[in-house]
């Protein structure tokens, strides 16, 4: 061989594979493109439809755009959610296909597997995450931030969605079939956005609800992100947020990683 | 051949047990460099666990295995460097191009660039794929996968290379060009271990074949030394009606006797001599047969002679 191989084959085969993911998604765009709209949708529906009454009950000064302004936030975190049924669908579909089988008798890095989905998975996230942004700008949410809490508030977007992918890899890697793994997420996906602040203030709901839901991840981090966007109040919210999210990636990670290296079945 | 070099794969009494169910009961294994070594058996006796624990595709329970003169539990990467395995289930991705998925491991073996292609366009050549190339690999037949299979593995150039049940599931004109690849893989001095329910496979390529059984050796040599030890095949004779079955079971005395389907079964290599000597007697008994088939050694055979042995004694033909 004429040229010096890196001495990183980590990172090589990690982009080899991420290569991979990023054509399977080009060819098959189908449930890439569903789950890019299903938060827009959400958004465009919770903002027309029912926008006015929710906007009134909040309080804070009412009316539609109040609302949108309220909402954007909680939908950003529901995009990072709907996220994870891809994830845990590819990589469960992938495990159950002779490649990968090939992938583990040959001498390349066993993680670079699962980091090409996961980088994979963040990248389409990140594409969803701005396009829900530039259609909520397109009807009119004006945010006061600066560009630091821009930043700030994209940063800890990307964190938490790198975090629940992991988590996502995890239950893709524990589902038996495709079926299955488009389940597993379910309470990412779609449970924990739900009962959270993405709607309606937390203070709206019975006690026994409320206390669950003012401190699960998804309300944390959506409190901080509209204080970052819209100057509402953050306060423990936001290490909690973080905390939130390192310990998901944490989790997915070596939950993860001690899954795959399970002889397969 | 240097005789210092340790042999290709070489295994002391290989165990694997799925809770109660013992699939591999001690194996012994050695193949010598640049021979091919088949593992004939039924299904379920244990042929993918062996070629799965070889390939460090899953952990033994018990003994040492070497491939290509590694330890397959203490350096299983470096074992993975020199070998390729084509598994039972094509091992491709779908949903890419062939022309992609050969990419996928160039790139994946590290190979720069320009080697990398030309290293691809000569194994589609080679394998008949330079048309279906731009096509996706789900759209393939069940033989351009499995061509499309042994190229990706090549793409390496693995010193030992597994084949599980390479031919499996094709039609007989893919079964005969895979047999010409496996042989030319040989001639480029590479060794294969292969495994397969046909003892006719395991006859037209094999160096050694070994007879695997309930997960245990029960019988290994040549092709030509496994068929000694099948007393010549049988003679199948079919009848119109029971009565003349019986007379014949009667006259002949031996036999294996199916009322159902109105056939006897006589032991006999087939040859005219013997078939002329069996209708000979048949003539004399005036009994009507409707047909007769002969039946050489097959694997049935094989199996019938080397497993009806207490406690699964192994045999050495030798």
């Amino acid at each position: 061989m004429t040229t010096a191989v890196p001495s990183t084959p980590h990172v090589r085969d990690s982009l080899t594979m991420l290569r991979r993911n990023l054509l399977h998604a080009r060819r098959y765009p189908s449930m890439t493109l569903q789950v890019a709209l299903i938060p827009v949708f959400l958004l465009l529906l919770f903002v027309y439809v029912f926008g006015s009454a929710l906007g009134a009950g909040i309080g804070q000064g009412g009316g539609r755009t109040a609302y949108l302004a309220y909402l954007v936030p909680g939908i950003l975190l529901m995009t990072a959610g709907t996220g994870s049924v891809p994830t845990a669908v590819a990589v469960c579909t992938d495990m159950t296909e002779g490649i990968v089988t090939r992938f583990r008798t040959m001498a390349i890095s066993r993680a670079s597997i699962l980091v090409g989905h996961v980088v994979g998975s963040v990248i389409q996230s990140v594409f969803n995450l701005v396009l829900v942004t530039v259609v909520a700008l397109a009807i009119g949410f004006r945010p006061d931030a600066s560009p630091l809490e821009w930043l700030a508030a994209g940063g800890l977007l990307v964190l938490f969605v790198f975090g629940l992918t992991w988590l996502s890899v995890a239950l893709g890697l524990l589902s038996k079939t495709p079926e299955g793994a488009s389940n597993a997420p379910l309470p990412i996906s779609f449970l924990l956005p739900f009962v959270s602040s993405t709607f309606v203030p937390v203070d709206s709901m019975p006690s026994w609800i409320r206390w669950f839901a003012e401190y699960q991840p998804f309300t944390t981090v959506i409190e901080t992100v509209r204080g970052l966007l819209t100057g509402t109040g953050i306060g423990h919210n936001g290490w909690m947020a973080v905390a939130w999210s390192v310990g998901i990636a944490v989790l997915g990670f070596v939950w993860s990683l001690r899954l795959f290296d399970r002889d397969p079945s | 051949m240097n005789p210092t070099t340790p042999p290709a794969i070489e295994a002391t009494g290989l165990r694997k047990a799925y809770g109660d169910n013992v699939v591999l009961d001690g194996i012994d294994l050695r193949v010598p460099r640049g021979t091919v070594f088949a593992l004939l058996g039924p299904n379920g006796a244990g042929k993918t666990t062996t070629v799965q624990i070889l390939s460090t595709l899953i952990r033994a329970d018990g003994g040492e295995v070497r491939v290509a003169g590694h330890n397959v539990a203490a350096a299983p990467q470096a074992v993975r460097t020199a070998i390729g395995v084509t598994g039972q289930f094509s091992a491709v991705d779908n949903l890419i191009t062939g022309e992609e998925n050969m990419a996928l491991m160039a790139d994946l073996h590290h190979l720069p660039r320009p080697e990398g292609r030309r290293v691809i366009a000569e194994l589609l050549e080679r394998f008949g794929l330079v048309e279906a190339a731009k096509k996706p690999a789900s759209a393939y037949s069940g033989g351009m996968r499995r061509r499309l299979d042994i190229a990706m593995t090549l793409v390496g150039s693995p010193e030992v290379i597994f084949l599980d049940e390479p031919t499996t599931g094709l039609d007989p004109r893919s079964r005969h060009t895979m047999w010409q690849i496996i042989r030319d893989l040989v001639d480029g001095g590479v060794t294969v271990f292969l495994t397969t329910q046909y003892l006719e496979e395991a006859d037209q390529l094999a160096d050694r074949i070994a007879v695997l059984n309930g997960g245990r050796i029960v019988a290994e040599g040549t092709a030509d030394e496994l068929k000694r030890l099948v007393p010549g095949g049988h003679v199948r004779l079919r009848f119109l009606d029971p009565a003349q079955l019986a007379r014949a079971a009667q006259v002949l005395g031996l036999g294996l006797c199916d009322d159902e389907a109105l056939t006897l079964q006589v032991p006999g290599d087939g040859s005219v001599h013997t078939l002329r000597a069996l209708l000979d007697v048949l003539d004399s008994a005036s009994v009507d047969v409707d047909s007769l088939t002969v039946h050489t050694p097959d694997l049935d055979d094989v199996f019938f002679a080397v497993t009806d042995r207490p406690e699964h004694e192994k045999v050495q033909a030798r």
